[in-house]
């Protein structure tokens, strides 16, 4: 059977490239104050004085150079663990030439001059590579021709090294040149695009390990973040949480026994006009442990919305509802000829799988301090989302944007749950209505029932087989709630009939395998979104696409009795639309076989292991086809079959993220993400039970530990190609590798998350 | 009123007996690298020294505390360069960081009870101290590393 014909770029239509550009384009609907994404910006009015010691040399708005030749970076994006401020700042200091010990970073409050401020889709230095490349590279060709007037030389007879312009035996150092040069030059956008940078041969700084300038402060003590700032005469609150989500009404507060505890203040119902937090009260006292207890006290009587009588099993039910409904939802892919391949099938597989409720469980709970100085109202906290934040709180507050400042803190995890910036609504409503500031706190009971969890997903996978044995159509549905429609609905995506879905919800399952006609189905489960409001939680619904995607592979393969590594390597043949493009997936499938067959040359596959071990391989591209992050992962278990307990024994990953900017934190990133992975694959997970999560704390919320973490092997591809995100990638291909492992080590099969002692148990009596 | 050492110097609480350290230090003393995390001891990022051991400060009413000795992350070290710390900075253990000073609270007391720990040791105490961002790796690797430059004496 011909191949039906693939139009380039017909995936691009949902990229989350896509979902920057949106942003960009539906600025007004989200209320930005910007006109950009700020990756390059207008002339900036601040130019060096000479002989003024204050002056600074500001080509653009991403740095500064001071007279003494300190280089202070600007980072617009949120640290929370992934050293993002050092290795933007390498970038900028490879380019402009700094002496890396007078690079500073700056973590830069919110402003409309910024452009997007969002820290999540493992973007950051993707995004930020070209641009503050560029940046810098225009600083030192300005402090290179300034330095060869300075020296009494041409530009041309001049290099840049170490913050020094040096010719022949002569040199000047950048702060010399700020002092005593009259350094004037700006760069429109324009004129910084078509500024070349370096050959990657030429690099002195990207590619080396760097310590990072954020970790000093990280064991003493003296780091700060959201939950540690502190306003003279603030007070504290705790927030009463309601029962449900949505539509809840305050009816009553009885807050006698809260009123014995001394340095209690008293219980206010919030009115929320965003609609993001209704039905809240919030517990107000002189110190947070009176406010705590006080909370715990407090008794409110509310009239609750209809989903205390939703449970996990309706919404998995709705979902499966709906993919049996061939009508719904948004094809982002969707080929002429699949219900021909189907009808005419020799052979078909169908599977289907689930994921439960994952919470965020950062380990700082959501908290933020707000009060109002001198006209403007200033949020206090750590943010991931702060462009987002600012038009909510504008709405919350009642006052235009530029009366709204989120002062940045460090972030104790963001993981995705700081996208969502309801907590700094309740905070900033909590301080408007007393009118003095507030630190509002959530305990960590509070901040589980009131996450954005990663949603249950349930998908359903189908495969034909011509009469030849070849694949020839295959089918991915997806039902889960969607983060951005109940988020930031204004950047939802469009498949190619114009229906709007949620990239984040099905991205992932447009994989880079041919496989003839594809059907990519992405359903939005209704049930879920009323019950909760569905999070972006690392890696998002790669997290669960590839979890279908790559357990199905494998069970694909075994039916087309082949080996699965070399069945996946047969379909990552780069034909057609996956033979990528220029500049970000140069390569596509082939990239993606590389990485496998990588891995399956040093990870023993294939090899004997001993009775009830197994190893199980995955492959992904990490977040999205646009930004592939190539990746291959194997997962040795042992299965204990008496308690069902399966022990990781050992993670080995190939990378190919392009070019890598510090190795050291690029292996940090993969090692927590791979950790994430597992924990989500064998331990985290609860349920929704009348309108909540069921579990709530530690007690009852399994998460990975010390003595839980296997062996992890990491190996990154040497490239030179786009770097390209590690935040998430590595956490995708766990689950799917874990699962495929059990089944070889027992051949017992689990297609459901997370995988528990009792549920390898059930799939092994299913077996036997 | 309470009192107790805070870091080798004395201190009188104003809270009631009944507040939990953790916001004590926190809130009234003015100490923030001891962090809340999980508020019924079961994540360490609340952890501190009394009288030397390793404890949950999130469930310890300062009135527990009547007199001893009490060290938090600030008072580890004078100057921040406790062999953990120094090995935690060599090896760039944190990631978001939040977890870690109440995680090298409790390796300090892991490597007083055990100089040349085992990976059992290791998993054992360290086991009720979560890191969300998983640097649980170079975690591990730390502690080794400390151990093994207290043991030679070469940390000074």
């Amino acid at each position: 059977m011909p191949r039906p014909a693939h139009r380039r770029g017909e995936l691009g239509v949902w990229s989350r490239r896509d979902f920057l550009i949106l942003a960009l384009e539906s600025g007004v609907a989200l209320g930005f104050a910007s006109s950009g994404l700020a990756l390059a910006q207008p002339p900036h009015g601040t130019s060096a004085k000479p002989g003024d010691p204050a002056t600074l040399f500001e080509p653009t708005i991403w740095y500064s150079v001071a007279g003494d030749g300190t280089v202070v970076v600007h980072v617009a994006r949120a640290e929370m663990g992934q050293h993002v401020g050092t290795a933007l700042a390498r970038i900028v200091a490879e380019e402009l030439e700094a002496d890396w010990r007078k690079v500073t970073i700056e973590m830069v409050d919110s402003d409309s001059k910024w452009g997007l401020m969002i820290t999540g889709g493992s973007w950051s230095v993707w995004q930020g590579f070209p641009v503050l490349s560029r940046a810098g590279a225009a600083g030192r060709i300005a402090l290179i021709e300034e330095g060869a007037k300075l020296l009494g030389v041409t530009p041309q007879e001049c290099t840049a090294e170490q913050g020094v312009v040096r010719s022949g035996t002569s040199g000047i150092t950048y702060g010399e040149i700020v002092l005593r040069g009259n350094l004037s030059r700006t760069y429109t956008a324009g004129q910084l695009d078509t500024i070349p940078i370096k050959s990657p041969a030429a690099r002195r700084l990207i590619g080396r390990v760097t310590p990072a300038l954020d970790i000093p402060a990280k064991i003493d003590g003296r780091a700060i973040y959201g939950i540690d700032a502190a306003v003279p005469g603030m007070i504290f609150a705790r927030p009463k949480i309601p029962p449900t989500r949505y539509g809840c009404k305050v009816l009553s507060i009885d807050d006698s026994a809260a009123r014995r505890l001394p340095g209690y203040i008293q219980s206010l119902a919030l009115d929320d006009p965003t609609g993001v937090a209704p039905a809240f009260v919030m517990v107000y006292a002189d110190n947070f442990a009176v406010a705590n207890r006080a909370a715990d006290v407090v008794r409110v009587d509310w009239a609750t919305g209809d989903a205390i009588n939703t449970s996990e099993a309706d919404i998995q039910k709705r979902a499966g509802e709906m993919i049996a409904n061939p009508q719904g939802g948004a094809r982002p892919v969707d080929d002429p000829g699949i219900e021909a391949a189907f009808a005419s099938a020799k052979r078909t597989l169908e599977r289907t799988y689930t994921t439960s409720t994952v919470m965020h469980f950062a380990l700082e709970p959501v908290n933020a301090l707000a009060f109002e100085r001198e006209g403007i109202f200033e949020i206090h906290t750590g943010s991931q989302f702060q462009t987002l934040a600012v038009t909510l709180l504008a709405k919350a507050l009642g006052r235009p944007e530029d009366k709204i400042i989120l002062r940045t803190y460090l972030l104790g995890g963001g993981f995705g749950r700081r996208l969502c910036e309801d907590y700094a609504v309740v905070a900033a409503l909590a301080a408007k209505a007393v009118g003095k500031p507030v630190k509002t706190v959530f305990t960590r009971a509070d901040d589980m029932r009131f996450d954005c969890p990663r949603s249950p997903s349930t998908q359903l996978m189908r495969m034909a087989w011509d009469s030849d044995g070849k694949i020839n159509a295959m089918e991915h549905h997806a039902a889960a709630g969607w983060p951005t429609a109940c988020i930031a609905p204004a950047l939802l995506s469009k498949d190619p009939k114009g229906v709007l879905f949620d990239s984040f919800s099905i991205s992932g399952a447009d994989h880079w395998y041919t496989v003839g006609a594809q059907r990519v189905r992405a359903l939005r489960n209704d049930l879920a979104e009323r019950t909760f409001l569905p999070g972006y939680l690392r890696s998002v619904s790669p997290g669960w696409a590839n979890w279908a995607l790559e357990s199905f592979m494998d069970e694909a393969a075994r039916e087309s009795g082949e080996d699965p590594a070399v069945f996946r390597l047969r379909l990552l043949d780069g034909a057609g639309r996956n033979a990528g493009s220029s500049p970000n997936s140069v390569g596509g499938a082939r990239r993606q076989a590389r990485v496998l067959s990588r891995l399956i040359e040093k990870s023993g596959w294939g090899t004997p292991t001993p009775i009830d071990t197994g190893v199980g391989i995955a492959t992904t591209f990490g977040q999205e086809r646009d930004m592939p992050t190539w990746v291959a992962c194997a997962a040795r278990v042992r299965v204990d079959r008496r308690s069902g307990g399966v022990i990781a024994e050992k993670l080995t990953f190939v990378i190919d993220a392009g070019t890598i900017i510090d190795p050291g934190g690029a292996e940090a990133q993969v090692q927590g993400g791979a950790l994430w992975g597992l924990s989500m694959a064998l331990h985290e997970g609860t349920e929704f039970s009348r309108g909540q999560p069921k579990a709530t704390n530690l007690d009852s919320y399994p998460l990975l530990r010390m003595g839980n973490v296997p062996e992890i092997d990491i190996e990154f591809l040497p490239s030179t190609e786009v770097p390209v995100g590690l935040g998430e990638p590595a956490t995708t291909p766990v689950a799917p590798a874990i699962a495929n492992a059990i089944f070889a080590a027992t051949g017992a099969r689990c297609r459901d998350l997370p995988i528990r002692p009792q549920a390898v148990l059930q799939a092994l009596s299913v077996r036997s | 009123m309470t009192t107790f050492q805070l870091n080798n110097r004395p201190v009188e609480i104003k809270s009631s007996e009944s507040s939990p350290l953790l916001w004590v230090i926190r809130d009234e003393l003015g100490l923030t690298g001891t962090k809340f995390g999980c508020g019924i001891g079961m994540c360490g990022a609340c952890t501190v020294h009394v009288d030397g051991r390793a404890t949950r400060s999130c469930i310890t009413p300062v009135g527990a505390v009547a007199g001893a000795s009490v060290t938090t992350i600030e008072g580890l070290h004078p100057e921040g360069r406790h062999p953990l710390q120094l090995a935690w900075l060599e090896l760039q253990v944190p990631q978001c960081g939040y977890c870690q000073p109440g995680m090298i609270m409790q390796a300090a007391t892991l490597l007083k009870d055990f100089p040349d720990p085992s990976d059992d040791n290791i998993n054992a105490v360290m086991g009720g101290s979560l890191c969300r961002c998983m640097t649980y790796v170079r975690i591990r690797n730390a502690i080794k590393l400390a151990g093994s430059r207290i043991r030679e004496g070469s940390h000074a």
